[in-house]
């Protein structure tokens, strides 16, 4: 299975308009519409963006693992699950740093610093370190692709393993961090009202976004590809004396 | 720094990232596309 682009033209373009009408939505919920945190203060409006970025951070990894397993399985195996993979990588890790330092924004007025070692504080740095390695991994030139493509997938799928931690470690811990305030176990949202509103508006639009970005990062790894397999093609030319046939 | 500070410099960081990659990305692609048009062209 080969594709250049993931979505077709007209759904991107709609993926794209619903995007940006979702993100403005969300700057006049996030900063006008939701009214002030009675304990936190305006400050409690960075939540609005912290949250979703966390949430963005599970779903582009979640994707990642996804994708690597279905490379890895011979019967799926296919270059798309690889592109796919690394592409959702570099989303999540730019979700996972957005998080790490929105909620130390966050965290400066409300708990009175800026960081702390804090279960999942730490874990989450984790995360965002692990698959800055695995992102890391995937540049390494190989000169057999089949190989490296299985290798970054395992190695996507260990690094997998923490985001069940990250999440269910204000459960397992004690922890500074507040419990899950949505996705409890209980399943009991603890906002209601415009906050909640806000806080889906916000998941709804970087969920949007990341589709979007998605899209356009495949992109961009099927030109990188072809243009490396044209590099290839002219060194072997070069040495060999044979003119390449390139299309 | 108050409340708002840290509204601000929050939601200017996250615009900032946000829009930086997609810009970014967007530009890589162009260029990319670019690079690869006379090279589609066969001999």
């Amino acid at each position: 299975m080969e594709r250049d682009e993931l979505l077709a033209p007209i759904v991107r373009r709609i993926v794209g308009v619903l995007t940006i009408v979702s993100l403005v939505a969300l700057v006049l919920f996030g900063l006008w519409g939701a009214p002030t945190d009675e304990v936190q203060g305006d400050a409690q409006r960075v939540m609005y963006l912290h949250v979703p970025s966390a949430w963005l951070a599970y779903l582009a990894f979640f994707i990642t693992a996804s994708a690597s397993a279905l490379f890895l399985w011979r019967r799926t195996r296919a270059d798309v699950w690889d592109r796919v993979a690394g592409a959702s990588a570099e989303l999540g890790v730019m979700f996972t740093g957005l998080a790490l330092v929105l909620g130390s924004i966050w965290g400066r007025p409300v708990w009175g610093f800026w960081w702390a070692w804090d279960a999942r504080l730490v874990s989450t740095a984790l995360l965002f370190f692990l698959f800055l390695g695995y992102c890391a991994l995937r540049r390494i030139p190989s000169s057999d692709p089949v190989g490296a493509a299985k290798r970054n997938a395992i190695a996507a799928l260990i690094a997998f393993v923490d985001v069940p931690i990250v999440h269910f470690s204000v459960e397992w811990w004690r922890t500074l961090h507040q419990k899950a305030t949505v996705f409890n176990p209980q399943l009991n949202p603890e906002i209601h009202g415009v906050m909640a509103l806000t806080l889906w508006i916000g998941t709804i639009a970087f969920t949007l976004l990341y589709v979007y970005l998605l899209d356009r990062r495949y992109r961009l790894a099927v030109l990188e590809h072809g243009r490396a397999d044209v590099e290839l093609a002219h060194a072997i030319a070069e040495r060999t004396g044979v003119k390449a046939g390139v299309t | 720094m108050t409340d708002v500070g840290y509204v601000i410099a929050g939601w200017g960081i996250a615009a900032v990232v946000l829009a930086g990659y997609s810009v970014r990305l967007v530009l890589r692609i162009r260029q990319a596309e670019r690079d690869d048009a006379p090279r589609n062209v066969k001999p």
